[in-house]
């Protein structure tokens, strides 16, 4: 029986054609709608924390100073030196690794070619903490850091810029008063997430550029790389407290340091991108409702202007329970129709705005499933009620309705 | 008033037969206690002049509408216990109805039209094809199966409709004024069709209609008038066919 219903659902889908693609709008658009938005916020999502997972994951980055300021007012608090970093990495457990930080920038000349780039001084530990391969060369030596010797690696883009196609590893080029060989050369990275190229970069032994550039042997940044058995909020509190210590900070005052964990930063945007995501679907769920109440209005428009057919089908033996499911399945059929143009909408949207936003293209399954779901769902509620209602028309009344 | 044959056990009977439409002060009574037997193969055109009865009358035969009092049996079983699907059910298998408006679907072509009886039915498609084919080509309309109602004439949408109603080779045809929206000739060809399956195929066809010519194509004329049967007259029909009309009781 229940084929035969179908059948007469399609055909009457069939002689309605306008209308059916009319009421099927609201579905295709709401699905459309909820698929999309939800899709490209899980792209969004994946895409952050991609660019999280570019700067390093568990990695802590300690910096003398409240926030990203130095803070207001009051002496500004003192730089880290070499004392704090074999401190740390005695004295605190679960660390992989701690690299110092020591910036400082200037230009590179190369016969005539020039570019103003920054300097990176640190340690072999830098890349242990953030992996960074090489695509040629090598690391410092032990040597070369403790004798702060003139060795750079040099990221992509000050490669390009300065030695153009030729091969950089073996060259010497200057920087500021500096000359400098060029050992090893790095993959490229691309943009950062914040802004910035990453590859505009020149790498050298942090002794080096603190006796060379800075004339100090402060220390601006620590990396402190945390074992991926250990918890970074364990090692977080470790190392607070030592630097507390180690910086004389009274009980009861702020801190004169910020760690900053990118795990934490992590899981906060990813947070926040969730919940925007969340936010936008609700909202296009919305219009699925609309949708789907716009199903239920224009099925009772067609239950009252099909008043006499279905008396005709009553009188000559339909049963009520046969008129109640075609009508239902008309519903239904239609809603998994817009259920699926809406679907295929999506693909769409997502296929032309991923590659507009910079985003990676994705495709959630659960995400498609739950929405064709829903549109199905969608025709059974709001189809009921003008079924019901055509159902239990009375026959001869039907049949003399004009 | 007898017919001309022995008694056989009628295929429709009716004892006391009242309809009330409302209640209280408004109440209307339509029908006042109609007692009548049709036969097998009987030919009954019911005439009256409009309020008489004779539409709630065909209703209640139809199995659309349910009397309010009395008793009705079709082939010995009471329809007033049925209920609203068992009745959908009762038309199904036994009635074919034919309407003064044709009650076509529109925009479906003749041939998925004369199919939805047997669609209901749950036939299998093989079957439904070639039973809807044969109904039609018995009412002359085999070359116009894929024309919708739109694209045919009014006699040719009546005879559809027909085809509709004996896809199924229904007991009894009910014939709601099936000549109403046509003219004379279309009439006389509905008529003598109508009158042809009651005498070939032993249909047993009850018709309403005002036009005293149609009722003539009948075996039996039943009068109606405020709620009762008036008088019942033998038509033309009584003397052109091998079957009989039954008598009529009260």
């Amino acid at each position: 029986m229940l084929g035969t219903i179908f059948l007469l659902a399609l055909r009457s889908i069939r002689r309605h054609m306008l209308r059916s693609l009319l009421t099927m709008l609201g579905i295709v658009i709401g699905v459309g709608a909820v698929v999309s938005m939800v899709t490209l916020g899980k792209a969004t999502t994946a895409a952050v924390t991609q660019q999280i997972a570019a700067l390093g994951t568990n990695i802590l980055q300690v910096r003398p100073g409240q926030g990203f300021g130095r803070g207001g007012g009051g002496p500004s608090p003192r730089d880290f030196d070499p004392s704090d970093i074999v401190a740390i990495r005695q004295q605190v457990g679960g660390v992989m690794a701690v690299a110092p930080q020591a910036s400082s920038s200037g230009t590179a000349i190369y016969e005539g070619a020039n570019w103003s780039t920054t300097i990176n001084g640190t340690t072999s530990d830098y890349f242990k903490i953030q992996p960074w391969p090489l695509q040629e060369g090598r690391l410092f030596n032990e040597d070369e850091e403790s004798a702060g010797k003139s060795v750079c690696i040099i990221g992509s883009t000050v490669s390009t810029n300065l030695f153009r196609n030729a091969d950089p590893i073996g060259k010497r080029f200057r920087i500021g008063d500096v000359s400098c060989d060029v050992i090893g050369l790095l993959t490229t990275k691309g943009q950062a997430g914040f802004g910035g190229d990453q590859d505009d970069i020149v790498i050298m032994p942090i002794k080096t550029v603190q006796r060379r550039f800075l004339g100090s042997t402060s220390i601006r940044t620590i990396l402190v790389g945390v074992d991926d058995d250990y918890s970074s909020e364990q090692v977080q509190q470790t190392l607070t407290r030592l630097l507390r210590e180690r910086r004389h900070v009274t009980e009861g005052k702020d801190d004169d340091f910020n760690i900053f964990d990118t795990k934490q930063i992590s899981d906060t945007l990813t947070q926040t991108t969730t919940m925007l995501t969340q936010i936008v679907a609700a909202v296009a769920a919305i219009s699925l409702v609309v949708g789907g109440i716009g199903i239920m209005n224009i099925m009772l428009v067609s239950v009252t202007e099909r008043t006499r057919e279905i008396g005709i089908r009553l009188a000559i033996g339909a049963v009520a329970n046969e008129v109640l499911l075609q009508f239902l399945v008309e519903a239904v059929v239609l809603s998994c129709l817009g259920g699926v143009i809406g679907l295929l909408l999506a693909q769409v949207v997502v296929g032309i705005a991923t590659p507009l936003m910079d985003l990676p293209w994705i495709f959630d399954p659960a995400v498609n499933l739950g929405a064709f779901a829903v549109s199905a769902a969608i025709g059974v509620i709001f189809g009921y009620f003008p079924a019901q209602r055509a159902a239990s028309l009375n026959p001869i009344d039907a049949l003399r309705h004009e | 008033m007898t017919g001309t044959e022995p008694e056989r056990s009628p295929i429709i009977s009716l004892r006391g037969i009242t309809k009330v439409f409302g209640t209280g002060a408004t109440a209307f009574r339509a029908l006042k206690g109609v007692d009548l037997d049709i036969a097998a193969g009987d030919f009954v055109a019911v005439m009256g002049p409009s309020g008489s009865g004779k539409s709630t009358m065909m209703n209640i035969l139809g199995c659309l509408d349910v009397s309010t009092s009395g008793e009705f049996l079709f082939h010995g079983h009471h329809v007033e216990s049925l209920d609203r699907d068992q009745r959908a059910l009762l038309r199904r298998r036994y009635l074919g109805f034919v309407f003064q408006g044709f009650n076509l679907l529109a925009r479906t072509s003749a041939l998925e039209n004369v199919e939805l009886p047997l669609l209901y039915r749950g036939d299998p498609k093989q079957d439904r094809r070639k039973e809807a084919m044969a109904a039609l080509d018995k009412v002359g309309l085999a070359d116009w199966a894929g024309h919708t109602p739109g694209e045919l004439s009014g006699g040719q949408q009546q005879r559809v409709a027909i085809a509709r109603a004996i896809v199924t080779n229904p007991e009894v045809l009910l014939a709601d004024e099936p000549t109403g929206n046509l003219d004379s000739q279309r009439s006389v060809e509905i008529m003598e069709f109508l009158s042809a399956l009651n005498r070939d195929s032993g249909i047993t066809v009850l018709m309403v209609t005002h036009e005293p010519d149609m009722a003539e194509y009948a075996r039996r004329i039943v009068h109606f008038k405020d709620g009762l049967i008036d008088r019942i007259e033998q038509g033309n029909g009584a003397h052109t066919g091998a079957h009989t009309g039954a008598g009529v009781t009260g």
